[in-house]
């Protein structure tokens, strides 16, 4: 009833949208009172959340990989460093990859110093994210329990509990009783897997995976950054072992730096670049139930029957599953390790026995040695590299953006980056985190 | 589910008999090498979009290792061969090249 060009209340409201634009820009910003505005004019006012570019001839740098890391790492150098000559150039869509395939889940339980560091403050900046990017991420710290359903286990959980602790990451041993108060519908009993105790994290949570990659690519549009779909590369310029620039669908564009951000495709660019990665690319998997009324308000992983779960504001159960056991880039996953997933959780969680499966897919994961990510400088000069996230990259986006900027703007790692080096692999110091993945992949 | 020929048992079997051994015709250099050699022995991998060569071993089977060649895009199976071969056999190349006219060949 409020639309119509003759309409009083549309006039005004255009006026108005025309003032305060001018005057500050509030109905760019996502608000109560754009939200408001917008319910009387049928929401005909929303502009695009990104700018689709074409690409320049030059930039200073080059993301390649517009998932969540690719373009927090933009988003970084822009706010950090203010550095905003940048393209993020993406083969198929903003956060088609892996960031719009994951289970969502957010935590730092880790064991090493050098992961809590990264995945810490990670967490740290997930928590205000929607506020700082004026973009609600749906941040949910329902809080992450890990169980142990071995006495080994539970001996490790124990172990990295006392790390947390000398760490200052927020974390607890439970007992099984309070298992049973946190998730009323789990099998504490066994007989195969009881459940000896649990490792509580009430800081952790899930977040709207889709929405971090939105948020961060309509901010980076904001800070003038190129964001170029449908840009896939396709060869990388050297001169003299320094990069130039890159080969792409889309033309030739020069560069000073460039950093791959490319996940499961990483050797793939790396070989385009003339050197190899110590990564192996494998399929993971995940499948969300049919929608039913809420039973589980926190995220719960068990190791040892392989499986995690988590339920979703839509009332899906997320399960997230084993990796396939062999090298493939198909983004579908076996048959077989869905079944394992479901057949070991249903022994956990009997009541959701009768549920069916509504959606299944996969995701390209790259596994490195020791299942730790690589941030680092390569042997092209120029070019950086962000990637080895394997099976658990999601909940590290904002603290691997901050830390690839860092490193990017002084072409030299950061205390948060230096010791996810590829050199590593060659000096012999893994980083032996039986934590990173949560269940054994 | 992949369906991969043993050689030594001479019959199919399929993914949950196996496990996978990653690339294949890795080579091991002697006490003489340098730390650059082991590493990429250990880490360092193709990790090819396309035609790979592989190691798998028959675990609830014969317990013999054997190598393949697969597709890690379409997971298409090009055949088995022995693991004591040191490079793909004709056979094997010959059975990818009919299927996939663009293929360059085996790559150390």
């Amino acid at each position: 009833m409020f639309y119509g060009k003759s309409n009083l209340w549309y006039i005004f409201f255009e006026l108005a949208k025309q003032g305060l634009i001018r005057e500050n820009k509030i109905l760019k910003r996502y608000s109560f009172s754009s939200i408001f505005t917008e319910a009387f004019r049928d929401n005909l006012g929303w502009e695009k959340a990104w700018a689709k570019h074409q690409p320049k001839k030059e930039y200073q740098i080059i993301i390649v990989g517009g998932g969540g890391h690719g373009l927090a790492t933009a988003y970084y150098l822009a706010k950090n460093y203010n550095i905003t000559d940048i393209a993020v150039i993406e083969k198929g869509w903003i956060g088609g990859g892996n960031t719009g395939r994951n289970t969502t889940i957010i935590r730092s339980n880790y064991l090493q110093e050098s992961s809590i560091g990264i995945y810490e403050k990670s967490r740290f900046l997930y928590e205000t994210l929607s506020q700082e990017l004026n973009y609600n991420i749906m941040f949910s710290p329902r809080g992450v329990l890990m169980l142990c359903q071995t006495e080994h286990e539970l001996r490790a959980m124990k172990r990295t509990s006392h790390a947390n602790k000398i760490n200052g990451v927020d974390t607890k041993m439970v007992t099984p009783d309070e298992v049973k108060e946190i998730v009323p519908i789990i099998n504490i009993d066994g007989p195969r897997f009881p459940v000896l105790g649990a490792l509580w994290q009430p800081r952790g949570g899930t977040a709207r995976h889709d929405a971090v990659a939105w948020g961060y690519a309509r901010k980076c549009s904001d800070y003038g950054i190129d964001i170029i779909e449908q840009c896939e590369v396709i060869g990388v310029k050297k001169k003299r072992e320094k990069i130039v620039g890159v080969e792409t669908t889309k033309g030739h564009i020069k560069a000073k730096k460039v950093c791959f951000v490319a996940a499961g495709h990483s050797s793939i660019l790396a070989d385009l670049a003339g050197f190899r990665l110590p990564i192996e690319s494998v399929a993971l998997q995940a499948l969300v139930s049919e929608p039913i009324k809420p039973i589980i308000d926190c995220v719960v992983m068990a190791n040892t029957v392989h499986g995690y779960l988590s339920q979703s504001d839509k009332g899906e159960l997320v399960i997230g599953g084993g990796a396939d056991g062999y090298n493939n880039y198909s983004q579908r996953g076996s048959f077989l390790h869905i079944e394992e997933t479901v057949r070991a959780l249903v022994e956990t969680f009997p009541v959701i026995s009768r549920l069916r499966q509504l959606r299944q897919w996969g995701g390209i994961v790259d596994m490195t040695g020791d299942r730790s990510p690589i941030i680092s400088k390569t042997p092209v000069d120029g070019l950086f590299i962000n990637c080895g996230w394997g099976t658990g990259g999601f909940k590290a986006i904002p603290g691997s953006g901050w830390a690839t900027a860092e490193m990017i703007h002084n072409e030299n790692p950061g205390k948060l980056a230096s010791p996810f080096s590829i050199d590593r692999f060659l000096e012999g110091r893994l980083i032996d985190e039986s934590a990173a993945a949560a269940v054994a992949h | 589910m992949l369906y991969l020929f043993c050689p030594t048992c001479q019959r199919d079997c399929d993914e949950t008999e196996l496990s996978c051994g990653g690339q294949a015709h890795l080579i091991r250099r002697d006490h003489a090498s340098n730390d650059k050699d082991f590493y990429k022995y250990l880490y360092e991998r193709k990790n090819d979009k396309g035609i790979i060569f592989e190691r798998w071993r028959h675990v609830y089977g014969c317990g013999k290792w054997f190598h393949t060649a697969r597709c890690t895009i379409t997971n298409q199976v090009f055949g088995s061969y022995s693991a004591k071969e040191v490079q793909p056999p004709k056979s094997i190349l010959a059975n990818i090249r009919r299927s996939r006219v663009d293929f360059k060949g085996w790559v150390k």
